[in-house]
């Protein structure tokens, strides 16, 4: 085990690039279906399994969906782009090369916001934004001797988002990727499912002493399936790379695999040292001139971006920067807050019943928040009820909810009348409920006229049980304080 | 351009291709003598000139993203050297 001493001597130093799978309904090259899960072998065509005599054909859908995602990162748009072939074998590459762009990506630098868990933000700066296509599927069963291959991904759109080697914790590449995936989704271009492989992390790691100016050689890791294995893989490294330098020994660039069992990672096609892409231009594809209008047209479809609404819930609703990540962490809970806030002027309660009830709702039913049955404007008026004091929060939230979520017509109003829940606010009908708990309890009155101030709570428990619960707190308080003191 | 056994070795690797140890002396300097008349070209000044990528002068030739018809299963499979009644089967390439 290293100390912390020695780990404190270094600094680990990340990049990470990240492939997303696009969400069109065709292929970037063919117009094969790039449907998940369906029976393998089935959604190829000619161009998807290279045979000879075949020419792609650039599928529109694609360069939008890449250009939102580079406007989103504040990237330079490329506006002449070409692609170009990198050259390998492997069995799930049918063609013996992968179309991808090379010189030019489609997008050229820009930067990833992260929050950090202490609130801090940074900038993680982009490197580029590269248009490509997936491979097909290798699937390698134990104790089967062949290796199998399915081709329905072969052809699937990708961007590849490469970061700089900004990232410094395991914690802000957790963000960065956390961050990606909320980009991806908000901008519809990506489901964001690391589990499923639409969204891939590949980790570049390298160390080097606090302070000293060069990175030290770095190694590619591999093969992890969720955003805490990305983490773990990278501490990990970090504490293989640390031990490597103090023995005196010397890191080897290299692609490492990491295993979730064992949370390690392991070298991995040493046989494929050689690897020399010969990338050249693809002289199958035109180039895509993207114009002004393109450009423009794509940027009139942009949706408000995770960060915007952050900002904005801070800025102009007031809230905390706890509650702001929160409501924005999805799009959809996003803009119901919105539609929310065009209801009621009272933000913090609003973001009080999304972040509570509404999102215990819909956890426990499993349900997104376009299902919920309640409409944002009805929410609205609840929250209005309990501000204008007509019905307490406690009944609000343990009795009209409740009914609410049944997604009846009823507004919250007929529901507190029906289960006689409006509260009791006007003095004229609470004032004989507090005189008669005051004579009922005359000797508790002299007690507390004597000092004990403590009966108060005495006094206010009399008058809800006898008001049935209905005594508006406030007035209740304030008439019993006059009567009392008199 | 000197090739040297080397590098024709390497290169072969590279395309997957077979050749055989005795004749590569003569494809060295049949290589060689290749990239010796292809040199030639670099007598043009092009230090003004943006590289070729594409033979046509068109561009933007792009399709809407819409699915069409797919090869049938079975004639996908068809020229595989091996396959089953859904994949298509490879040397094992992971240990």
């Amino acid at each position: 085990m290293l100390s912390e001493e020695v780990k404190n001597k270094y600094q680990l130093v990340v990049g990470l690039e990240v492939h997303a799978q696009l969400l069109t309904k065709s292929k970037i090259f063919a117009s094969d279906s790039t449907e998940f899960g369906n029976r393998p072998n089935t959604q190829v065509s000619v161009i998807t399994l290279g045979h000879p005599g075949t020419l792609p054909k650039i599928n529109k859908k694609v360069l939008e969906y890449a250009i939102k995602m580079g406007l989103a990162c504040n990237s330079e748009i490329t506006r002449y782009n070409i692609f170009s072939r990198k050259n390998y074998f492997y069995p799930d590459l049918p063609k013996g090369y992968q179309i991808t762009q090379d010189k030019g990506p489609i997008c050229v630098g820009g930067v990833v916001p992260i929050i950090l868990s202490d609130g801090t933000e940074k900038e993680i700066r982009l490197n580029r934004i590269h248009m490509e296509e997936d491979a097909g599927k290798s699937i390698h069963l134990a104790g089967e001797p062949d290796t199998l291959v399915d081709f329905n991904r072969a052809g699937t759109p990708l961007v590849e988002i490469v970061s700089e080697p900004d990232i410094r914790t395991s914690e802000e590449a957790y963000a960065f990727l956390a961050e990606i995936k909320k980009l991806v989704k908000y901008l519809e271009i990506c489901d964001g499912n690391m589990e499923e492989g639409s969204l891939r992390c590949d980790a570049n790691v390298s160390i080097m002493l606090k302070g000293a100016k060069e990175y030290g050689k770095k190694v590619e890791v591999k093969n992890m399936n969720s955003f805490r294995n990305v983490a773990r893989a990278i501490d990990h490294e970090f504490e293989r790379q640390v031990e490597l330098v103090e023995r005196g020994e010397e890191i080897i660039s290299e692609t490492r695999t990491f295993d979730a069992n064992t949370c390690t990672t392991a070298s991995m096609r040493t046989k494929e040292d050689l690897n020399d892409y010969r990338y050249f231009p693809e002289p199958d594809l035109s180039p895509v001139v993207i114009s002004e209008e393109w450009l423009n047209s794509v940027k009139s479809k942009m949706p408000a971006l995770p960060k915007e609404l952050y900002h904005k819930f801070m800025d102009q609703y007031g809230l905390p920067s706890y509650d702001a990540g929160v409501l924005t962490e999805q799009k959809e809970m996003a803009l119901w807050f919105e539609e929310i806030c065009q209801h009621t002027q009272n933000f913090k309660a609003a973001s009080n019943w999304m972040m509570g009830p509404v999102k215990s709702f819909l956890n426990e039913s499993n349900l997104n928040i376009s299902e919920f049955p309640i409409q944002a404007g009805t929410l609205a008026e609840l929250v209005f009820l309990v501000d204008e004091g007509k019905v307490s929060h406690t009944m609000a939230s343990q009795k009209i909810y409740p009914e609410l979520l049944k997604g009846n017509s009823e507004s919250p109003l007929q529901v507190a009348h029906r289960l006689n829940l409006i509260q009791e606010s006007d003095e004229e009908s609470l004032k004989p409920i507090v005189e008669n708990v005051l004579a009922e309890n005359s000797s508790k009155v002299a007690e507390y006229k004597s000092g004990k101030k403590g009966l108060m709570g005495m006094f206010m428990g009399e008058v809800m049980k006898q008001s049935k619960g209905k005594a508006d707190p406030k007035v209740a308080s304030k008439l019993l304080s006059e009567l009392l003191e008199n | 351009m000197k090739i040297d056994k080397e590098s024709i070795k390497k290169i072969a690797h590279l395309a997957r291709l077979e050749f055989d140890e005795n004749s590569a002396e003569k494809m060295s300097k049949d290589m060689s003598k290749i990239l010796d008349w292809v040199e030639q070209l670099n007598e043009v000044d092009t230090s003004n000139v943006e590289p070729l990528t594409t033979m046509s002068s068109e561009v933007n030739d792009m399709r809407e993203d819409k699915v069409g018809t797919h090869m049938s299963h079975d004639e996908a499979l068809k020229n595989a050297p091996k396959r089953d009644s859904d994949y298509f089967r490879v040397p094992k390439v992971l240990e």
